[in-house]
C-alpha cells in the first residue's frame, strides 16, 4: 500500500519523541545505523498508522512527512 | 489510493540538517517559525535577526535574509534593521541567556519604544550552548553548572518572569508564553507566533512570545523526560497565558 | 550656500546629512551631546531617521543592523561611551559592514572629566575591539576640515565595506567656526548586493554573519581583510606638512593640538629657530611617507599630544631610529597653552641663547 508516514532517516536523531507520541505505537527505533550513527526512527506497519501527524508535529527536524488515503466518494 | 499530504517540511526552513541534540526543542521552535512566515506568505519579506547561544547558527536554517548579532543585542539590531525598512517583518530569536540576562535592557527597551518586530524567546531554564550553567530562568533549587547545589534564593536570587515584565510597558503590543510539551502546546506556540506576526503586520507595536522549552543535554534527561520536565516543573513557575493583547489581536 | 558660523558637533552632523546619512543612532555624554540632538531635530527634515538608543551599546548595534540594510548610518560618542562600542565595532568589520563611527575624545581613563584630550589613539588605531584589525581614523583641525572628512569618511566606509572612525576632541566638538558646506562631486554609486533587505525578487537568502566556526576558514576571511586592509593603507592615507622643507626639527601633532602647535612654530620662526609640523589627517593608516622623506635629515621630532604619549610610539615606527623623537604632552582633559610648546621647542631646538 502508498505510504502513510515516510522518514528521511538520513537526518534522524533518535530522539524517540516520535516513538513516545504515536496513538497507535507504529513507529520503533530501527536496529540499523544512519551516517550520522543515529538509529533512525522507522514505521514498518503502515496499516495501522492514521495519519495524525502527532509524530510529524513533535519532531525537531522535520523528518517525517505525512499521506493520509483521499477517499473518493462513488457516483452512482 | 489518491494520498493527500498532510505533513510536510516547510519552505520557510532550508534543507541543512541542523546541528541541535537529539530532542532539542529549538528544531521545533525553529519549524513553527518557518511555517507561520510560509502561511502568512512573508518569507521573503523578512529579515531574521540570529542571536548567540546554540541557536547562533539559526541563519544556516531559516530560509529567508539573515543577520548575526552580538550576544545579547539582537533586539536592538532588529531596531536598526525594522527602522531602516519599516515594510519588512523583522524577528529575533533569542535564548534565555542571550534575552534574559546579557540582552535584558536591549529587550525592555525595545518593548518600550513599540518597536514593531517579534521577539521569538526560548526558554529552556538553562545556558545550553556553554555547558549547563544558571541562567536567569533557572527554577529555584535546579542544579546547573553554576549552582552545583540548587539555585538558592539568598544566593542568586529567583527566576526572572519575562513575559509577566514586558508586559507592563506600554509598547508591548502581544506577550504571550506557550510551551513545547505536548502536541497540543506545539499546536498552540504555532498559533501565538502567527498572532505575534500578525500584530507586527498590523504595525501594533512590539510582539514576544516566550516558548518554554527543553535542553535534554545539560538537564541529563531524555527527550521525552525532558518535555515532561517542562510540564511539571517550568509551567507551574511560568504560566502559560497571553499577558498582553492589544487591541485584541486574533 | 555662502559661509555659516557653527559648532564642531553641529558641523560634523550636518556634514554627515550632506553626504547622504539619513540614519543616526546615539546616546548622550558630554562633551558630543550637541551631535545627537542636531540629528535629531535635523534628519526628519531630510526624510532620515533619528532614534536615541538606551545605550552606547544599544547605539552600535543599531548601526550594525541599519548597516545591514545598506543604508548609510552613523553614531557619536565620546571616550566612556566608546569604549562601549569595542565589540560592536570589532562585529562591524568582521561582517565586513560599512559605517561612520565619530569619537569626541574627552579626557580618562574611566570617568574622567569632559574636557579635551587625544588619548584614545591607541583605542582607535590599535583596535579597541578584540581580533586582527584596523579601522580608518580620520582626525579633522578644523570645522572646515570637517566637512570634507566626514564626506571621506562615508565614502572610505562603502568603497571597502568597513567602519571608519573620525576622531575629534572636547575642544573642535565645541568651537564655533565659519563653515561652508559645497556640493560634492559625484562619488560614484556603491556595490550593495549583500544587504538584507529580504529575498523578494533578490536571489536566494543572504546571511550577514563574522561568525566561522572552521579555523582554516577564519583564517582565509582574516587573510582577505588583511588584503583589504592593505589596500586602505595604500591608498587612503592623508597627512599636511607645515614648513618641514629646512627644518632643524619637526613637530608631530593632529587635531587641534597642531593649530596650537603651528602658532608655537611660527614664534620659534621669528626668533630664527627652524622648525616644522606633520599633521596627520588620518592617524591609520599612518602617514609614514612624510617621515621617511625627513628623518635622514633633521636632527629630531617632537611628538605633541594631549596625551600620556600614544601617537609617539607611531611616530618613532616611523621614524625607526634616524633621529631622536621627544615628546611634549598634558592630559587629563588639559590643553597645552602654545607658549608651552614654543618653551619645548626652544628647549630641544633653541640652542644656546646668551
Amino acid at each position: 500500500m502508498e505510504k502513510k508516514v515516510i522518514f528521511n532517516e538520513d537526518i534522524c536523531k533518535s530522539c524517540s519523541l516520535c516513538v513516545q507520541v504515536c496513538p497507535t505505537n507504529v513507529i520503533f527505533l530501527s536496529d540499523y545505523l544512519n551516517g550520522k550513527g543515529y538509529r533512525p526512527a522507522r514505521v514498518v506497519n503502515q496499516e495501522n498508522c492514521i495519519s495524525c501527524a502527532k509524530c510529524a508535529q513533535i519532531c525537531p527536524d522535520s523528518v517525517i512527512a505525512v499521506y493520509r488515503p483521499v477517499k473518493i466518494l462513488q457516483s452512482v | 489510493m489518491t494520498m493527500k499530504a498532510v505533513f510536510k517540511k516547510t519552505c520557510g526552513l532550508t534543507d541543512k540538517p541542523t546541528h541541535y541534540c537529539p530532542g532539542c526543542t529549538h528544531g521545533l521552535i525553529h519549524r513553527l517559525v518557518g511555517e507561520v512566515l510560509e502561511e502568512m506568505d512573508i518569507l521573503e519579506d523578512t529579515i531574521g535577526v540570529a542571536s548567540v547561544g546554540c541557536s547562533v547558527l539559526s541563519y544556516e536554517y531559516f530560509n529567508c535574509d539573515m543577520i548575526q548579532a552580538a550576544h545579547g543585542r539582537a533586539p536592538a539590531v532588529a531596531s536598526g534593521v525594522k527602522r531602516v525598512l519599516p515594510d519588512r517583518f523583522v524577528f529575533t530569536y533569542q535564548g534565555d541567556g542571550d534575552l534574559a540576562s546579557i540582552g535584558i535592557s536591549e529587550v525592555i527597551h525595545a518593548a518600550a519604544r513599540g518597536e514593531n518586530i517579534t521577539v521569538i524567546f526560548v526558554n529552556n531554564a538553562i545556558y545550553g550552548m556553554t555547558g549547563g550553567q544558571m541562567a536567569p530562568t533557572t527554577l529555584i533549587g535546579q542544579k546547573t553548572a553554576t549552582t552545583p547545589f540548587g539555585r538558592d534564593v539568598s544566593i542568586q536570587g529567583s527566576p526572572i518572569k519575562v513575559c509577566e515584565m514586558i508586559a507592563t510597558l506600554d509598547g508591548a503590543a502581544y506577550i504571550e508564553r506557550v510551551s513545547t510539551h505536548d502536541v497540543l502546546h506545539i499546536q498552540k506556540a504555532k498559533k501565538a507566533i502567527k498572532k505575534a506576526f500578525e500584530t507586527q503586520k498590523k504595525g501594533l507595536g512590539f510582539s514576544m512570545i516566550e516558548v518554554l522549552s527543553t535542553c535534554p543535554t545539560n538537564w541529563g534527561l531524555d527527550p521525552a523526560e525532558s518535555l515532561d520536565w517542562v510540564k511539571d516543573n517550568m509551567v507551574p513557575v511560568y504560566p502559560l497565558s497571553v499577558y498582553k493583547n492589544c487591541e485584541g489581536v486574533k | 550656500m555662502g559661509k555659516v558660523l557653527m559648532k564642531g558637533n553641529e558641523v560634523i552632523a550636518e556634514a554627515a546629512v550632506h553626504a547622504g546619512c539619513k540614519y543616526f543612532f546615539g546616546y548622550p555624554i558630554t562633551p558630543q551631546s550637541e551631535l545627537v540632538a542636531y540629528m535629531a531635530r535635523r534628519l526628519p527634515e531630510v526624510g532620515g531617521l533619528f532614534l536615541q538608543a538606551e545605550s552606547e551599546i544599544a547605539a552600535i548595534n543599531m548601526v550594525y543592523g541599519a548597516a545591514g540594510t545598506g543604508v548609510r548610518v552613523m553614531t557619536s560618542s565620546s571616550s566612556p561611551g566608546f569604549s562601549l562600542k569595542q565589540e560592536g565595532i570589532s562585529y562591524l568589520v568582521g561582517s565586513e559592514l560599512p559605517a561612520v563611527i565619530c569619537n569626541i575624545v574627552r579626557g580618562g581613563p574611566g570617568l574622567g572629566n569632559i574636557q579635551p584630550a587625544q588619548s584614545d589613539y591607541f583605542q582607535v588605531t590599535k583596535g579597541g575591539g578584540h581580533g586582527d584589525y584596523n579601522i580608518p581614523v580620520l582626525a579633522p583641525a578644523s570645522l572646515q576640515e570637517i566637512v570634507e572628512l566626514t564626506q571621506d569618511a562615508f565614502d572610505i566606509a562603502d568603497r571597502y565595506r568597513t567602519p571608519v572612525i573620525l576622531m575629534g576632541d572636547g575642544m573642535l566638538g565645541q568651537m564655533m567656526e565659519p563653515v561652508e558646506f559645497g556640493e560634492r562631486s559625484e562619488t560614484g554609486t556603491f556595490n550593495k548586493e549583500w544587504a538584507t533587505t529580504g529575498t523578494r525578487g533578490d536571489g536566494g537568502p543572504k546571511i550577514i554573519t563574522s561568525l566561522e566556526l572552521d579555523a582554516e576558514s577564519l583564517e582565509e576571511r582574516n587573510r582577505n581583510l588583511q588584503r583589504k586592509f592593505a589596500m586602505i593603507k595604500e591608498n587612503e592615507v592623508r597627512y599636511e606638512t607645515y614648513q618641514i622643507a629646512d627644518a632643524d626639527y619637526i613637530l608631530v601633532a593632529f587635531g587641534t593640538v597642531a593649530r596650537i602647535t603651528m602658532n608655537a612654530i611660527n614664534k620659534a620662526r621669528k626668533n630664527e629657530v627652524k622648525v616644522g609640523l606633520i599633521r596627520p589627517i588620518s592617524l591609520w593608516p599612518f602617514p609614514e611617507k612624510p617621515f621617511i622623506e625627513t628623518r635622514e635629515r633633521v636632527k629630531g621630532y617632537i611628538s605633541v599630544e594631549m596625551s600620556a604619549g600614544q601617537m609617539i610610539e607611531d611616530v618613532r615606527l616611523a621614524v625607526n631610529g634616524f633621529a631622536p623623537v621627544d615628546f611634549f604632552g598634558r592630559t587629563g582633559g588639559v590643553v597645552p597653552t602654545q607658549e608651552e610648546i614654543y618653551d619645548k621647542i626652544m628647549s630641544i631646538a633653541g640652542g644656546i641663547r646668551v
